[in-house]
């Protein structure tokens, strides 16, 4: 079996297997050693690919080729490049922890862990895909185990939740998969057979006005489960109804699949669509990240101050990705890694204390770190982590992301980038009023004073998240240096 | 010459930091003090020999010479990258020695102030971290550096005013200093987006050498509002000055962050990071000077001189010790700003310049020695305002000398550091600003008026009847007291203008008797008055406080500069711009989505009769097809 698939199959075979679990304690123990080893195999993916790159110079290395459906040219096609790679290790890092954090889901254990886990195999197979139709099966296979999860495991107006989330994201899909039949029937264009392989239809240019067609169409199918203003509003009540792990996952890794797509897809494949394109939806996006930041701040609840935390950075994802050079495309996948761990963490958090204060309004809760020191230990720092301290990722990303459009030839989308750095003020905002609020302060329910301590299995998940962060954060030359080198053809189609 | 030792100088903090951070609860609070002072103790010694080894070596043909030993950290484009390292020049190397010193002296005295606080090893945690920070950002070799640990400061000063983190007024200071100081580092930020836009480069090196004096002619392409883009780079860069070193409008935080425990107020809010906004104009000086003829120093030197006038006027009416001496502090970092921003760079011209280094360094120590000198007060008294104080000198008599030698020496009472370098900023002003040097003298007799105001209401007047007899604090306290009154007096002796000078080249410095004059005797004027006012309890001060009525109060009251702010941010921004944010987003744009779901069961409601499942209606609907369709072809086919 190739070193790809495993991807897959591990999570596959790990539902499977879930299926005899018997009780809680089964469920949580098959889980976790699916997970570890798939979490094992992304650590070893990170050497190998090192490895494999420093003798093998395609833009796709570890590649494979099956068809599965010949009358349409459908291929199982798989191959990674640094970007993929960074964002599997990120994916089976959040997945892993996740599992931790869920030690204790009392209701149907075995098949949240199922749904949690197929959720996380539509993101695997998503990220080693370079056919677009394999790729788009797997988006909607990690979109629809949300549906369950929040609707059946989920807590406050869950099914109303779910719905919106899952009838939202469908619609990006079906916006989507009209885009990409539009791609597929436009992939001859220099003659030969109509192929859904992107690494082909990159070779090929598509008509101009095809392209203006289409661009918008797959830019927002993916740009919408990446936060895209304004069609971000299925993000807050989701994050808010969703249980711990799923919000973790959702906001975490399932958000990132739409940058993710935007610049292998629509990008990649259209580049003079979105060229074309690129003022309108950078205005969007830039709005996106202010407007994100500003709809933070007056928040009750802290999921929904992190739900619009996530749109404000992931809008910066996208506005960076729309600047169309190397290191601002650098600093939005690291933005993206970042962003996906540091959310994570934040909804762990709250998660915790939720568990343990049953409620999540802001207003009420206060003096947290006293009798949680470790939980508000790591909420403070998350919070300066996320507001872009420097020796944690988010300044690395932010700064490479600020710098990288700040070089932009065009005085407009200079300008535009100054109004996307005022940003951080805001950020630090909603950030130390929330901090500042719930942890610090006098302790505001005496029913708090004895709170149970972080578990082992809490601190697990947390650590898990907080050593790449701050990894990142101190040492970011060897990411970012790979990171140009995959980013390098990416961005040739589109200069 | 090989400085590259002094990366030590901060990496043991860090490592001090590390070790304390994540073992708080393992290691007691017996060995922790002692951890951390010998570490900064190590730092500082090494700080010591780098003085002396670059001072007597570091010349070549009569100029100093810089020495940076750096590492590529990140990189951004093919000439934009990131380095992370050490710069050792005159500047850099007396920076070294002002925050070692003061940080160690803050932890042996921390030893004795917070015993028996909870948070004790936490506490030397962050005093680490801050002093790791502080000393990367003074060895920054460029502007990202700078600003990383710019950022870093910034942080553990949050951390360290929030220390007693469940006090509410604590958490609130933490957060006010960490968004003000952040909204100034968004002008910082933006600065160096800018300039390196325009010159390719973040390096300290490249933006300040002699060549680079070409640098005035970088962005003359580009101009905006009629100044080039450069000096618009120049001014926001020193807008995160402005922020850090509490100048106007960007103070209103420090009075705040008194909230941290004092010897805290020391190191950061009194000798260390509030002077970052000076050191750093001080890095990037030949910027300054040079482009566009200086303008954006003009704009360094009237806001420092702004500053330092109102800020002395603020102090006068302030009834917490603390915050006197936080709006002193702000008054005398105005002088450094000041003197900076009339200073040229050549030869004796650049006196300015030498003399903004050379208060920096005295009021380190003296105004560092003023803290530890109230902390040691509030300790006994167990209070913060003077209400509470009174005819403490039988009682503390260390304390009691100490803080009238730092008083003189602030004051500029001849002989003591403070007159030496704070003579130098009036020579400088003089020279070459005429309405900037009487604001400059007007407000040294003001310091000296509430500096001594300060003193005989502490140390004189009315003996409270305490409850409990206030005592002296103990030796681990008194030392640094005593070491800082050595220095408040000893500092003004060393010839700071053989060492650090604008070029790089010692020129000679005489007293000039005539304008040392005028600035003592009104410093002097200054000391009576307080002397008539406060010595023995009188109505004076009422009497006067009555007669300048509404302007006394507006003074009192800060010249309502945070009830603006709170009405900009509360009112305008929360009230307004993020509450109708929030609004918008509910009910405009998820609106309009739950809307089209809305609209499609209706329309599906609607439609769904068609579906009916009778064979006559499907017939019906058939045959209204085909005549339809027929009628179409038939139209077209007319036609």
């Amino acid at each position: 079996m190739d070193i790809l698939s495993l991807f897959v199959i591990v999570p596959l075979l790990t539902v499977l297997v879930l299926i005899f679990a018997k009780d809680l304690k089964q469920a949580r123990l098959i889980s976790v050693i699916g997970m570890g080893i798939q979490f094992a195999m992304s650590i070893n993916l990170i050497f190998a690919y090192l490895k494999e790159r420093a003798v093998n110079s395609d833009l796709m290395v570890f590649t494979k080729d099956v068809v599965w459906y010949e009358t349409f040219n459908i291929h199982y096609s798989i191959g990674v490049d640094a970007i993929s790679v960074v964002m599997i290790a990120l994916t089976a890092i959040v997945v892993f922890a996740g599992i931790f954090i869920s030690w204790k889901t009392d209701d149907l254990p075995k098949e949240f862990f199922m749904s949690l886990i197929a959720l996380s195999l539509g993101v695997f197979g998503f990220f080693i895909s370079t056919d677009l139709f394999t790729l788009f099966v797997f988006f909607e296979i990690a979109v629809i185990p949300i549906y369950l999860l929040i609707g059946i495991w989920g807590s406050g107006p869950k099914e109303n939740s779910a719905m919106k989330l899952t009838l939202m994201l469908m619609g990006a899909s079906a916006i989507l998969s009209v885009g990409i039949l539009g791609i597929y029937f436009n992939s001859n264009a220099d003659g030969g057979a109509l192929t859904f392989n992107i690494l082909e239809i990159a070779k090929v240019n598509i008509p101009e006005a095809a392209q203006n067609i289409f661009f918008p169409l797959v830019f927002i199918g993916f740009a919408v489960i990446g936060g895209l203003f304004p069609f971000h509003t299925w993000s807050p009540s989701g994050h808010a109804s969703a249980p711990t792990a799923v919000s973790m996952l959702h906001a975490g890794v399932l958000m990132k699949l739409g940058g993710y797509g935007v610049f292998r897809v629509s990008m990649y494949l259209l580049p003079v669509g979105a060229l074309n394109w690129s003022d309108f939806f950078l205005v969007l996006t830039a709005f996106g990240v202010i407007y994100g930041a500003f709809g933070a701040i007056m928040q009750k609840d802290l999921k929904y101050v992190n739900a619009y935390a996530s749109v404000s950075h992931l809008s910066l994802v996208l506005f960076a990705l729309l600047m169309f050079n190397r290191t601002a495309w650098t600093g939005a996948i690291i933005q993206s890694l970042s962003h996906g761990l540091l959310t994570a963490m934040f909804f762990a958090l709250i998660g915790m204390v939720y568990g343990r204060t049953h409620t999540r309004e802001i207003s009420k809760l206060g003096g947290i770190m006293k009798v949680l020191p470790f939980i508000g230990a790591i909420y403070v720092i998350t919070g300066l982590a996320y507001l872009g301290l420097p020796g944690f990722s988010g300044f690395v990303a932010e700064m490479t992301v600020f710098v990288g459009s700040f070089q932009h030839p065009d005085l407009f989308h200079r300008i535009l980038t100054i109004i996307v750095v005022s940003s951080i003020v805001v950020t630090a905002v909603y950030i130390l009023r929330m901090v500042g609020k719930i942890m610090m302060g006098p302790l505001s329910n005496s029913a708090y004073k004895d709170l149970p301590k972080a578990t082992w299995f809490e601190k697990t998940g947390l650590i898990l998240l907080l050593i790449p962060v701050i990894l990142i954060g101190v040492l970011p030359l060897g990411l970012s240096e790979i990171l140009k080198e995959s980013i390098q053809p990416l961005l040739e189609r589109l200069l | 010459m090989d400085f590259s030792y002094t990366i030590l100088i901060p990496l043991i903090p860090l490592a001090l930091f590390l070790l304390l951070g994540l073992f708080s609860k393992k290691i007691p609070a017996s060995i922790s003090g002692w951890i951390g002072s010998l570490g900064l103790g190590t730092s500082f010694a090494l700080s010591l020999y780098t003085v002396y080894h670059y001072f007597l070596e570091g010349k070549l043909n009569g100029v100093y010479q810089t020495f940076i030993y750096k590492q590529t950290w990140l990189v951004f484009t093919d000439k934009l990258h990131i380095d992370l390292g050490v710069l050792i020049d005159p500047i850099s190397v007396m920076m070294l020695v002002v925050v070692t010193t003061i940080s160690f002296m803050v932890h042996l005295y921390s030893r004795g102030y917070m015993k028996g606080d909870d948070g004790y090893t936490r506490f030397f945690a962050y005093l680490a971290l801050f002093s790791f920070s502080m000393l990367g950002l003074v060895l920054a070799t460029n502007l990202f550096q700078m600003y990383i640990f710019w950022e870093l400061v910034g942080a553990s000063s949050f951390l360290l005013i929030g220390y007693y983190y469940t006090k509410p007024s604590a958490v609130a200071a933490a957060k006010k200093a960490f968004i003000v100081t952040r909204f100034a580092d968004l002008g910082f930020l933006i600065g160096i987006l800018l300039i390196s836009y325009y010159t390719g480069t973040f390096d300290f090196q490249d933006l300040t050498s002699e060549e680079g004096l070409l640098i005035a002619g970088w962005g003359a392409s580009a101009s905006f509002m009629g100044l080039s883009v450069f000096t618009w780079g120049l001014i926001l860069i020193y807008m995160g000055g402005v922020g850090k070193s509490a100048m106007l409008p960007f103070h209103i935080w420090l009075p705040d962050a008194m909230e941290g425990p004092t010897p805290v107020s020391a190191l950061i809010h009194a000798a260390t990071m509030v002077v970052a906004g000076v050191y750093l104009v001080a890095r990037l000086f030949p910027a300054y000077y040079f482009v566009e003829d200086g303008f954006a120093l003009q704009v360094v030197a009237y806001v420092g001189a702004i500053s330092s006038l109102v800020a002395a006027l603020i102090a006068i009416t302030q009834t917490d010790i603390k915050r006197v001496l936080a709006f002193s502090t702000m008054s005398q970092i105005g002088y450094m700003m000041l003197a900076l921003g009339v200073s040229k760079y050549e030869g004796h011209e650049g006196v300015g310049y030498m003399a903004s280094m050379f208060h920096l360094f005295t009021h380190a120590m003296f105004k560092a020695l003023l803290f530890l000198g109230a902390g040691s007060v509030i300790h006994a008294v167990h209070s913060n305002y003077m209400k509470d104080m009174g005819g403490l000198r039988k009682y503390m008599p260390i304390t009691h000398i100490t803080f009238l030698i730092a008083s003189l020496s602030i004051a500029g009472f001849p002989g003591f550091a403070g007159f030496f370098s704070k003579d130098e900023i009036l020579v400088a002003a003089f020279e070459s600003n005429k309405l900037i040097y009487f604001s400059s003298v007007f407000v040294a007799g003001l310091t000296a008026f509430y500096m001594f105001r300060l003193y005989f209401n502490i140390f004189w007047g009315e003996d409270r009847k305490y409850k409990h007899a206030p005592h002296e604090s103990p030796l681990t306290m008194t030392l640094p007291l005593l070491f800082l009154a050595f220095m408040s007096v000893a500092a003004g002796y060393i010839p700071f203008s053989e060492y650090i000078t604008a070029d790089g080249m010692p020129f000679e410095t005489h007293l000039n008797l005539p304008l040392a004059a005028i600035a003592s005797s009104v410093g002097i004027i200054g000391i009576i008055l307080a002397y008539i006012f406060y010595k023995k309890p009188t109505n004076l001060p009422e009497k006067f406080a009555n007669a300048f009525g509404f302007v006394y109060k507006w003074i009192y009251n800060k010249l309502y500069f945070d009830e603006l702010y709170i009405f900009v941010t509360k009112k305008i921004l929360f009230g307004i711009v993020a509450f109708s944010a929030s609004w918008f987003d509910k009910h405009v744009v998820d609106g309009s989505m739950i809307g089209i779901g809305n609209v499609t069961v209706s329309i599906s409601n609607k439609i769904k009769g068609m579906q009916s499942g009778k064979f006559q209606d499907y017939a019906m609907s058939f045959v209204g097809g085909i005549v339809v369709i027929a009628m179409v072809v038939f139209y077209i086919w007319i036609n």
